[in-house]
């Protein structure tokens, strides 16, 4: 009885056979969407790059919580906020470059503006 | 006395340390896993700003070929679900289905590995390699940065399963695997973002 509550304990903090299942079926299918919608020719122009961002997103999410076993339990706060603190370093770094460098295109070499 | 004081000051620090160790060192794995993920937004926003940065040379829907690049997401998928099988049976306490997991687990990494040092070969070899031009240069260091990491996991992985086999699953054994587990699980996380904005990004 003991034995099966700590495993159950166990099976909650460190993932089980079904859940290791789930996150690698989920990803699975996940990663076929992404290079479906590049490769098969199916899916319309415009929305092919809001597609990847998307199961891009959704299969770092699924990742996250079925692999690394991130979640919203108290005794995982410091994680939380470590990754919480590193994303905004991320935005920080990926928007500035992407917005100063655009800026510096567009002001700076004739011809590019109007590309 | 002097001694006998510094003496037993030690060993006061020595059990404080051996007290709470467990959880301590995931967090601090976890922080460095974390400015890990820095050093890779660095180099994704260096290949973001300079991926149209051709100078004349090949651009990405003319280098990059999409079956090989699924082939090696597979590669490293099946890699993270059976380096899961391997922490499943470590929290089980079986020792050789730890080793066996662990096992497989280097094979599909090092088959990754070896996909990808063919592909950085073949892309030399047709004269596009990092020197050709800015976009090249970006996408060698930020995919081979990837790569190196995945060589480290690799040699890791050879260390524990000589941990695993001289020790079996003792604390220590298993609070390295538990690292190496975020370590390669991450790894994945690392590639789902280069394959959709390296690869499929580059060849829209």
């Amino acid at each position: 009885m003991s034995h099966a509550h700590e495993q159950a304990a166990h099976g909650g903090k460190h993932g089980t056979l079904s859940s290791y299942l789930v996150g690698f079926g989920l990803s699975l299918v996940l990663t076929l969407l992404s290079f479906g919608c590049v490769m098969t020719g199916m899916v319309p122009h415009h929305l092919i790059v809001p597609g990847l961002m998307v199961f891009c997103v959704a299969q770092v999410l699924v990742q996250l919580g079925f692999f690394l076993h991130m979640g919203i339990a108290p005794e995982q706060r410091e994680n939380l906020m470590v990754a919480a603190c590193a994303l905004l370093f991320i935005a920080i770094v990926v928007i500035g470059s992407l917005w100063v460098l655009h800026n510096m295109n567009v002001y700076m070499v004739p011809g590019m503006s109007h590309g | 006395m002097n001694t006998s004081v510094i003496t037993a000051g030690h060993d006061v620090a020595g059990h404080h340390e051996h007290h709470d160790d467990g959880s301590k060192t995931l967090l601090g794995f976890w922080i460095y896993l974390m400015s890990d993920c820095l050093i890779f937004s660095g180099l994704f926003a260096t290949f973001a700003v300079m991926a149209h940065a051709y100078a004349g040379g090949p651009t990405g829907k003319e280098i990059f070929d999409l079956k090989y690049v699924l082939g090696e997401t597979m590669l490293l998928l099946v890699s993270s679900f059976t380096f899961g099988m391997a922490m499943l049976n470590m929290h089980a306490g079986r020792r050789n289905k730890v080793l066996a997991w662990l096992a497989i687990t280097f094979l599909f990494g090092a088959a990754f590995v070896g996909m990808e040092i063919h592909e950085f070969a073949a892309l030399i070899h047709e004269g596009a390699g990092p020197d050709r031009s800015a976009f090249l240069s970006a996408y060698f260091t930020l995919v081979g940065t990837h790569g190196l990491h995945v060589t480290c996991g690799l040699i890791w992985i050879v260390v524990m399963l000589d941990m695993v086999r001289r020790h079996g699953l003792d604390a220590v054994v298993k609070r390295r695997l538990s690292c190496l587990s975020l370590f390669w699980h991450f790894l994945d996380v690392i590639w789902i973002c280069v394959f959709t904005f390296v690869y499929l990004h580059g060849v829209l």
